[in-house]
């Protein structure tokens, strides 16, 4: 069993641009977030024993960076797949199985130079039984559920718009932010519609980026110029390829063992969290997360927010990178929001939450069809 | 008559049955006959258990709106605005489906307001279970 603080992150960087990067493909995007990386905390790539990525193959990746690794992970299950690679690279290095892994995610989701996007089989069940209807991307898929959320926990429109715009908050304290100017509840209900009931300022933005991690044991960590992030606790799940036929529409399955496994993991209780970061494809993901992950009862999240405890200066200070409403989103944010976790933890976040010493980073992968959670310290 | 850009459905060994019973205007379910549970979509098995003593039966066609979104934007076989549905049948499980008769607006789209199945073919090879609002 993997204690809490056994592992550590050592090396955390994003692609040098972000936004639109018209000069680098699918695999370089990877290649510049792992490089940097690597100098985050003065490692050569040789140095790197166990690869992990999603959107790419982890083949793809060990022969454009060099390497012949022994440890192999490409768990691809959308936007938490950084988080799941974090909890088995974790495992493999406390059982040996390899001492340095580097895990990397790159995706040109603006720019679209080299991207590995495949379109859905026809033949696969999501193929015959939802893409007939007309489901056309993620806006059309993933806000499904809420209808039904919002009728049976009483979520209303404000609130629902009323994240985008706390959100945002955060991001004007963030210079790499996409978007840093305020918005209003009116901005969001007056923007143009997407797919009722969302509108584009409730819709994650589609950028070129990356992000890469190395994660080694607390023993080597100690060695590193960089300040050690601990692991504390992780937990993974997935539920359903197909949000027809997700189980509870006001809840998600595969969120509900994640995040508890985690923080059971970590010993933790939620009064224990400083920072908090919950993927944010779209305006309702926090508010799903933060009931499924306990922090609020089934249907009081939307008041949560909306009583600004996830705003600058609240209680719970979450998505303080701006989130994939307002930061930045490639397509697999979840590698963004790991990032932003170890920056808090490292004290160097451009919205630095002051004392934070536990922060847990959640993730979603499709539409809400897989999960990934991982805790982490600063205290040894 | 849909629009034959609409994607289409290529049934598998598991899912034929499916399809075949809406190509004769009937929705075909499967259940677990120790259970009753009823499950969808189609595997020859119960999930949860792999119980394999299971059976295909006709369902009501009945069923209620679930929930939904209306896309705004065009999509190949569609025309905007259009709503993308799940209803929650009679018999339990929830299918993805379209609603026809139906203005594709909030005020007409009134969650588990009661609807029937309208078998409505794509092509000569698939008939799509769509549902309009109840009558009666």
């Amino acid at each position: 069993m993997l204690k809490p603080r056994e592992i550590a992150i050592v090396g955390a960087a994003e692609t040098t641009g972000l936004g639109k990067i018209p000069g680098m493909s699918n695999i370089q995007l990877h290649a510049d977030s792992a490089l940097n990386a690597l100098k985050d905390c003065g490692l050569k790539v040789s140095d790197i024993d166990g690869i992990a990525c999603a959107g790419e193959s982890p083949t793809n990746l060990a022969h454009y960076l060099g390497i012949v690794p022994k440890y192999v992970d490409g768990t691809g299950v959308g936007g938490c797949s950084f988080m799941i690679h974090v909890r088995h690279a974790a495992a493999a290095i406390s059982a040996g199985l390899c001492t340095t892994v580097l895990i990397t995610h790159g995706e040109s989701g603006s720019s679209r130079i080299g991207l590995n996007r495949p379109a859905p089989n026809p033949a696969s069940l999501a193929g015959q039984f939802e893409m007939p209807y007309g489901p056309f991307g993620p806006p059309t898929m993933f806000t499904i559920p809420v209808l039904r959320y919002m009728k049976e926990r009483g979520l209303t429109h404000e609130q629902l718009a009323n994240v985008s715009v706390v959100q945002r908050e955060w991001a004007a304290m963030n210079p790499r932010a996409r978007f840093r100017d305020p918005i209003t509840v009116e901005d969001v209900l007056n923007s143009r519609m997407i797919a009722y009931p969302f509108r584009i300022l409730q819709c994650c933005l589609v950028t070129d980026g990356g992000g890469a991690l190395i994660l080694t044991s607390a023993e080597r960590a100690k060695d590193f110029p960089t300040k050690p992030v601990y692991i504390l606790g992780t937990g993974e799940s997935v539920e359903t390829p197909m949000i027809s036929q997700m189980k509870d529409f006001t809840s998600s399955a595969a969120f509900r063992v994640a995040g508890p496994t985690a923080m059971k993991a970590a010993g933790i209780s939620h009064a224990d969290v400083d920072h908090l970061m919950i993927y944010d494809a779209f305006a309702h993901l926090p508010i799903y997360g933060l009931e499924d992950l306990g922090f609020c009862k089934p249907g009081e999240a939307g008041a949560f927010i909306e009583a600004r405890n996830t705003a600058p200066g609240g209680k719970l200070p979450m998505n303080t990178n701006g989130g994939g409403l307002s930061y930045t989103h490639t397509g697999m944010y979840g590698m963004f929001a790991l990032q932003e976790s170890v920056r808090q933890m490292r004290g160097t976040a451009p919205a630095q939450v002051k004392g934070a010493k536990v922060s847990v980073c959640h993730g979603v992968g499709g539409m809400f069809a897989a999960s990934g959670t991982i805790v982490f310290t600063n205290e040894a | 008559m849909l629009d034959p850009k609409r994607p289409k459905p290529l049934p598998t060994p598991e899912t034929q049955h499916f399809w075949d019973g809406m190509k004769r205007g009937e929705l075909l379910l499967q259940r677990d006959k120790d259970t009753g549970e009823v499950y969808f979509p189609p595997r020859p098995f119960v999930p949860g258990t792999g119980s394999t003593n299971i059976e295909v039966f006709k369902a009501s066609g009945k069923a209620i709106l679930y929930s939904y979104v209306i896309h705004a934007n065009p999509a190949p076989g569609f025309t905007p605005p259009y709503a993308i549905a799940v209803v929650q049948l009679e018999e339990g499980p929830r299918m993805m489906t379209n609603i026809v008769d139906c203005p594709q607006t909030p005020e007409a789209l009134v969650l588990d307001m009661p609807l029937e199945l309208v078998p409505t073919e794509l092509d000569d090879t698939i008939t799509l279970p769509l549902f309009r609002p109840a009558k009666g």
